[in-house]
């Protein structure tokens, strides 16, 4: 087994872990504006993922994740199936060739752009897109522009994402279920932006577990939540 | 609550075994799997038509498996879309190297579970179309869709595309006339009673005695009212003036119509709807070239109707008049 390839499998490992012990939270926040499912949903799910990819002969990057995606389709169902595991699957070739800065940018990208297209979600419309957005473009810039570590990039778009969960709670939801409940959605934290940044939490601590730890910590109050123009694009 | 099942759980599962056992010509089961396709499927050289969604419709979907309509069916579990994996195996089970079209009711989890699956088959070859039905004219977005939902009309577009791909055309021909049947055709529906899921075992929402809903969707979601309860004419005239409001028909005009039963009221009351739908499209100088009545697409146990009324060309009425061989409709 490559080293990536056990990173990754203990990656998916982690966010099971963590979203078995969020799921009544999870469920909670989709209560209020949803249906209620979410956490079971994504518990199930991933607990899936985790038992499908430990069995993973040759365990590289690119199996991992599409394994993991694949699970994720057949077991968590509803919209959120397609979106975390259809969005894995179609973002997984991009690990090909392993994981390295480029691809993890590359990855990213493919990922998020997957989840928009699939839902059809903006910034601001009060869904895991608002947590996605600021934290892929956060990693790109730290990687590509500021010359950072993997690592460090990552920390740094976890911030971002955690911003990004802030700003889902005062915004009016215009897509998905909870947009349904117009202003009445106002006031909640969006589920999916919530289990979007655990996962990312659970990556970087194995990421930093298996790499090298990022050297400081990032500003959590320092660059906009999210990038200029993002809201009143049509 | 007094239902005919045994564990929630199953209900699906034994259900779709119940339907290979009473039609064991016409439908099988893909191993593993909640999918239901022709017996004969894919047929060669033919476009393979193939829908689906959660269950408590039927006979939507599988019981418009057949000759002149569907090539292969989908279910999930009660109300819940069915997941991508078992999509991705529905589509190759219907394709014989001419392309599916994928005929997607409008709801969220359908919608991303199908093209989620069409990309995949994709990347594996198979050429894949889809429309997503969008019919319902009472709600613009409700609790499980942006936009309109997809109910009723969805039974037209299996019929005028499976008669099209029967015809030997290719899939964007296929695409085309489904399409235009979505273009035509309106949609609304009213509740007496909610249903029951097997699930929860009681009423998903709460109707008193004295009160309908009306513009309520499949799966007894929330309409655009509740009112005192009127009678069949009042109700039929309500249902039919919003649909005939959002179509916007020329004099004289050619429709075709489905009253639809939601589970559980009786033809009688279908029938009564029916006279006076038809009462009403004379009034307005539209003529009915044909019309249906019965349980097309059902909400489980629920008890009211939708009405559905679609206008025709002569293309449309070829298609929709062409014969077709399934266990929930036969048209000859």
């Amino acid at each position: 087994m490559s080293d990536e390839g056990e990173a990754v499998v203990a990656a998916v490992a982690a966010v099971a872990d963590r979203l078995e012990t969020e799921r009544s939270h999870l469920t909670d926040l989709d209560s209020a504006i949803g249906d209620a499912d979410h956490g079971g949903n994504m518990a199930r799910g991933w607990a899936a993922a985790a038992e499908a990819v430990a069995e993973l002969d040759d365990p590289e990057p690119m199996a991992v994740v599409k394994t993991a995606g694949k699970t994720l389709l057949s077991e968590v169902g509803g919209a959120s199936g397609p979106l975390y595991g259809g969005s894995l699957v179609f973002a997984s070739p991009e690990l090909e060739d392993g994981l390295t800065a480029e691809s993890s940018v590359a990855f990213a990208e493919t990922y998020l752009e997957k989840v928009q297209d699939r839902g059809d979600a903006r910034v601001g419309d009060k869904t895991m897109v608002d947590a996605l957005v600021p934290a892929v473009h956060t990693f790109k810039k730290s990687v590509e522009v500021d010359d950072m570590e993997p690592v460090a990039a990552l920390s740094k778009a976890v911030a971002a994402a955690q911003r990004g969960v802030d700003f889902t709670v005062p915004i009016r939801a215009s897509k998905g279920r909870a947009s349904y409940l117009g202003w009445r959605s106002v006031g909640h934290q969006d589920p999916g932006a919530t289990s979007t940044l655990y996962i990312m939490e659970e990556l970087l601590d194995v990421a930093t577990a298996y790499g090298e730890a990022p050297e400081e910590l990032p500003d959590h109050a320092e660059s906009p939540t999210i990038p200029d123009g993002e809201v009143t694009e049509d | 609550m007094k239902k005919l099942i045994n564990d929630p759980d199953d209900v699906v599962d034994e259900m779709l075994d119940g339907m290979v056992a009473a039609y064991p010509d016409q439908v099988r089961r893909l191993p593993d799997t909640k999918v239901l396709v022709r017996d004969d499927a894919p047929v060669d050289g033919k476009v393979g038509i193939v829908s689906g969604g959660g269950s408590g419709h039927e006979p939507t979907h599988a019981g418009y498996l057949g000759e002149g309509m569907l090539d292969g069916a989908a279910a999930g579990e009660v109300f819940t879309s069915p997941t991508a994996d078992e999509l991705e195996e529905l589509v190759g089970a219907a394709d014989s190297g001419e392309g599916v079209l994928m005929v997607i009711k409008n709801y969220e989890g359908d919608v991303m579970n199908f093209e989620t699956a069409g990309e995949m088959v994709e990347m594996e070859g198979t050429d894949v179309a889809q429309v997503v039905v969008d019919d319902d004219v009472a709600v613009e977005d409700s609790l499980y869709t942006s936009g309109r939902r997809g109910v009723c009309g969805t039974i037209l577009v299996h019929k005028a595309a499976g008669a099209k791909a029967a015809e030997g055309a290719d899939l964007d021909e296929v695409q085309r006339v489904a399409q235009k049947v979505i273009d035509n055709v309106g949609t609304m529906g009213m509740a007496l009673t909610s249903c029951i899921t097997p699930e929860k075992g009681e009423a998903t929402f709460d109707l008193p005695e004295d009160e309908i809903e009306l513009g309520i969707g499949i799966h007894g979601e929330p309409g655009v009212e509740r009112t005192d309860v009127m009678s069949a004419d009042e109700i039929t005239e309500e249902l039919t003036q919003n649909v005939l409001e959002d179509l916007d028909l020329d004099d004289g005009q050619e429709v075709m119509t489905i009253v639809n039963g939601m589970g559980g009221t009786p033809q009688m009351e279908l029938f009564v709807v029916n006279r006076k739908l038809q009462q009403i499209l004379g009034d307005h100088g539209l003529e009915t070239w044909d019309a249906w009545v019965g349980d097309y697409m059902t909400s489980l146990d629920m008890e009211g109707c939708s009405i559905t009324v679609c206008a025709v060309d002569e293309e449309l009425k070829e298609l929709l008049g062409a014969p077709a061989e399934t266990p929930a409709l036969t048209v000859k």
